[in-house]
């Protein structure tokens, strides 16, 4: 100790660098030195603690959020459809591949695969897996529960998301046999799928809701009700289900039995069922809520001067259906016309969530060949984010109808809903002002909005499309001739062939080669008007922390977890 | 009394039995039906659905097959909600809105009747003017308007509240008083003007002479008979609220009935539509019922009678 005391001081024994210190304005030397350095010494190591317990996770790991629907439709896997029930499914189970932060699959159940040199043959290994209850989770489990969600008897909607297997359409429309789909378990660790074409993203849907696992002898129990009841909710996710109250809440818990359970950070999530978006908004500021996936548009502007609301990107266009079988709108001059004289900036100003003014139709967010790159920036814009007046009064003149004289009243038609007949005005005034022509605005309920758009009853029709997975095709291959999703009666058989060839190839490079020329049609030929890519605005507590949000719109929790404040 | 009873009864059944067909009807006859998706769905997938479902039977014949069912209490499985019968959604979120609904009807009456007796006795006074204006502002400010304010008020600035959800009594206080704003004011207005009639009557004048206190006056004699248009209202009121309001529901995050129906109108869940009308309406026309029995008790003049002197 001695020896210490004598090093200490001696320590300050230098030169005289320390012997003026002009702003400590004190004696130096001896005693007060050593005090004053212990005195930082531990101010420096109290600030690191403070900061460390700052920076550390809460001792509550709990998690409320909202994500803006009153009830899910349904936790069944292979019969869910909307975005919410896709988080909640997400959170609950693991596919063969799970979307890491960039949306890029990663191995899930499934170890590693093998995929065949035609691209058409993938071969899943499994991990060491459970379920929720124990069970080991096997391939056969993988296959009972895909063909499950093929079957006719299962009514699932999304069943179409599995019909890239061979012999699997055939199954779900009853004309092939539950055996003949090519998807079987080679043992209990090791599942064969054959594909009717290389497909290139396979993997990601490998991911989705639909492709999910569910446990066979539990299901076949109960196979309407066996998701309502936490006791019967069988899953082998980060999560577990441990109460359901319905149009109320829906609690998760930390499932200790998954695979990667040492990285699950959160111990509990509430998931509050409200779908009033005032109300969550006041919940979230009374601090009732830690997330809110729905806030009041009306709203953005004041919450994004207070900083309490933040966007994240989406996968998803809004534009205007046109029915090119309504006289004038089957010229395409017409059509360029009225997507010319549209200020989409100004629209985004309305919108006021930071959207982007649409370019073309596929939204960012997509990579294109190399890695690194955006499909949409290599694309190219093909429309401009302000109004060309000139040059739309000119396109229009030359169709016939000099401005806008003779050309006939055509009628927006959207359903009810403020933001939609906002952006409907904004629209009716600018093809007032810049083209000459008048159009009348038409509210339908929901339902009733659909149906006219099935059956062509519109002539120019708000929408909007959001991608199921990470690829340009969840955009284009709905404008195929005839294509369900197609309400505009157009098409083009060198459109129709170009999608044909990106079903059927194999080659990266061919294919976004093929899906480029597809939307070089698209744009020219303009049966839709892109107006603006979506963005999604929510509210989110600083202390919430590595929220993994899917460009898709589903939010991952794996490796969440909530800061100390 | 019997002959009255059995008329009655029939009446009933017919009556719902006109709601339940004209309700049918009509939704089948609205645009779109329970599977239309902005998603459409591949056309093999849907009409395999709407097989399973009977959807495209004949019109008729779902009709037939329904009422059928609806005899059984057999309301059918949820289009919507997979997996939730319709029988469960009445069991598991009709005493949730019975329970709000009661509450504000027992507020507004504990609140309404009192008010309307202090301002016909002190008819013009202050009292009077305060209660009918506040009453003015009861029946003309929207429950959501009430709900969102109060929400604002007591949840968000004050932080007295929870600002929504339902399950402890804390739940219950800020849509109880949304929800009991319009009948409480209905009541007051309806006691305060019945009673005020009433006051006027020769027996009223010959209780005073008698020498009767007000007290006497007013509880044993007047209030009676004056409540008989609170006891009309209260029929309607007490069916209505107990089906549930969607707004108050909504807005608090309730898990309530009325909800329920609403978004089932816009999901076009058929089952869920015809098997929540159903319900309410014999609801309906059940408390209609009590309601006229109730009569009986309140004034003996009135004897249910079936119509012949």
């Amino acid at each position: 100790m001695y020896h210490d005391k004598v090093k200490l001081e001696n320590a300050f024994r230098v030169g005289g660098s320390f012997r003026s210190l002009p702003f400590l304005n004190m004696k130096i030397g001896g005693n007060l030195m050593r005090r004053t350095t212990l005195v930082l010494v531990c101010l420096m190591v109290a600030t690191a603690l403070a900061a460390s317990v700052f920076a550390a996770p809460a001792k509550d790991q709990t998690l409320t959020m909202n994500l803006g629907v009153a009830e899910p439709e349904t936790l069944d896997p292979a019969k869910s459809t909307g975005v919410a029930e896709s988080t909640i499914l997400l959170n609950l189970h693991e596919g063969l591949t799970r979307l890491d932060k960039d949306g890029n699959p990663a191995p899930g159940i499934a170890e590693k695969w093998d995929i065949s040199k035609d691209g058409k043959t993938y071969t899943f290994h499994l991990r060491n897996a459970k379920w929720n209850n124990g069970d080991p989770i096997t391939a056969q489990d993988f296959e009972w529960s895909w063909k499950r969600a093929l079957a006719p008897e299962t009514m699932a909607e999304y069943a179409y998301q599995l019909w890239y297997i061979k012999g699997a359409q055939a199954y779900t429309e009853g004309t092939g046999k539950a055996a003949d789909v090519a998807v079987k378990a080679i043992n209990d660790r090791t599942l064969q799928v054959e594909l009717n074409a290389p497909t290139g993203y396979w993997l990601s849907l490998c991911a989705f809701p639909t492709l999910l696992p569910v446990h066979p002898k539990t299901v076949e129990a109960n196979p309407d009700k066996w998701f309502m009841s936490p006791k019967t909710y069988i899953s082998a996710g980060p999560f577990k289900m441990t109460e359901w109250k319905h149009n109320s809440q829906l609690v998760l818990e930390k499932n200790p039995l998954y695979w990667d359970a040492k990285n699950v950070k959160l111990n509990k999530v509430v998931i509050t069922l409200i779908d009033s978006q005032i109300t969550e908004l006041t919940m979230f500021e009374t601090g009732e809520l830690d997330y809110g996936d729905n806030p009041p548009p009306a709203e953005f502007p004041r919450l994004q001067k207070e900083k309490k609301l933040a966007i994240s990107p989406y996968l998803g266009c809004y534009y205007y259906l046109l029915n090119v079988n309504v006289k004038p709108l089957s010229d395409v001059r017409v059509r360029h016309a009225l997507s010319m004289a549209i200020d989409r900036t100004t629209i985004t100003q309305i919108t006021a969530g930071g959207q982007k003014p649409a370019t073309a139709y596929v939204p960012f967010g997509i990579p294109d060949l190399k890695s690194g790159t955006d499909f949409r920036t290599a694309g190219g814009a093909y429309l401009k984010e302000t109004a060309q007046v000139a040059e739309a009064k000119k396109l229009l003149a030359d169709a016939g109808y000099a401005d806008g004289k003779g050309f006939p009243t055509l009628s927006i038609l959207y359903n009810t809903n403020e933001m939609h007949k906002t952006i409907a005005e904004a629209i009716q005034e600018m093809w007032k002002k810049n083209l000459g022509i008048n159009v009348t605005l038409t509210n339908q309920e929901w339902g009733v909005y659909l149906e006219s758009r099935n059956t062509g009853d519109y002539s120019v029709a708000r929408a909007g499309w959001i991608g199921d997975y990470v690829d340009p095709m969840t955009f284009l291959d709905m404008w195929v001739t005839g294509g369900g999703n197609n309400d505009t009666n157009w098409g083009s058989p060198k459109y129709d062939e170009l999608i044909k060839t990106v079903m059927n190839s194999g080659v990266q490079a061919e294919r976004v080669k093929a899906m480029h020329a597809a939307e070089d049609i698209l744009m020219k030929e303009m049966p839709i008007i892109p107006i603006y890519f979506y963005t999604r605005p929510y509210l989110m507590k600083p202390w919430v922390k590595d929220m993994i949000r899917l460009v898709t719109g589903h939010i991952d929790l794996k490796y969440s977890y909530i800061e100390a404040h | 009394m019997a002959r009255y009873l059995l008329r009655r009864f029939i009446s009933m059944i017919l009556a719902i039995w006109v709601v339940a067909t004209l309700t049918f009807f009509i939704m089948k006859a609205l645009p779109g039906g329970p599977f239309a998706r902005e998603k459409a769905l591949p056309p093999s997938i849907l009409a395999n659905i709407e097989e399973r479902y009977h959807l495209n039977d004949p019109l008729l014949t779902q009709y037939a097959d329904y009422m059928v069912r609806l005899v059984k209490w057999d309301l059918g499985p949820s289009f919507k909600q997979k997996g939730r019968d319709v029988n469960e959604i009445i069991t598991d979120h009709f005493p949730v809105s019975a329970q709000l609904g009661l509450s504000a009807v027992f507020l507004s009456l504990l609140i309404g009747i009192p008010a309307g007796i202090i301002s016909a006795l002190r008819q013009n006074k202050w009292q009077d003017q305060l209660a009918m204006f506040l009453s003015v502002i009861g029946v003309s400010v929207p429950s959501f308007v009430m709900a969102t304010l109060l929400m604002y008020v007591f949840a968000l600035k004050l932080g007295w509240l929870p600002a929504a959800m339902w399950g402890e009594l804390k739940h219950m206080v800020l849509p109880t008083i949304s929800l009991a704003g319009f009948p409480m004011a209905f009541v007051a207005r309806l006691t305060r003007s019945s009673m005020l009639e009433v006051l006027q009557q020769d027996y009223i004048r010959t209780a005073k002479s008698k020498g009767l206190s007000q007290r006497v006056i007013i509880y044993r004699h007047a209030l009676k008979n004056s409540l008989i248009p609170v006891i009309t209202y209260l029929g309607p009121l007490v069916a209505g609220i107990l089906t549930g309001s969607f707004v108050v529901e909504k807005i608090f995050a309730i898990p309530g009935l009325g909800r329920y129906f609403v978004q089932s109108i816009n999901n076009r869940d058929y089952t869920v539509i015809m098997g929540i009308t159903f319900f309410d309406s014999l609801l309906l026309v059940g408390l209609n019922f009590l309601v006229d029995l109730a009569y009986t008790l309140v004034d003996p003049r009135i004897r249910l009678m079936d119509g012949r002197k």
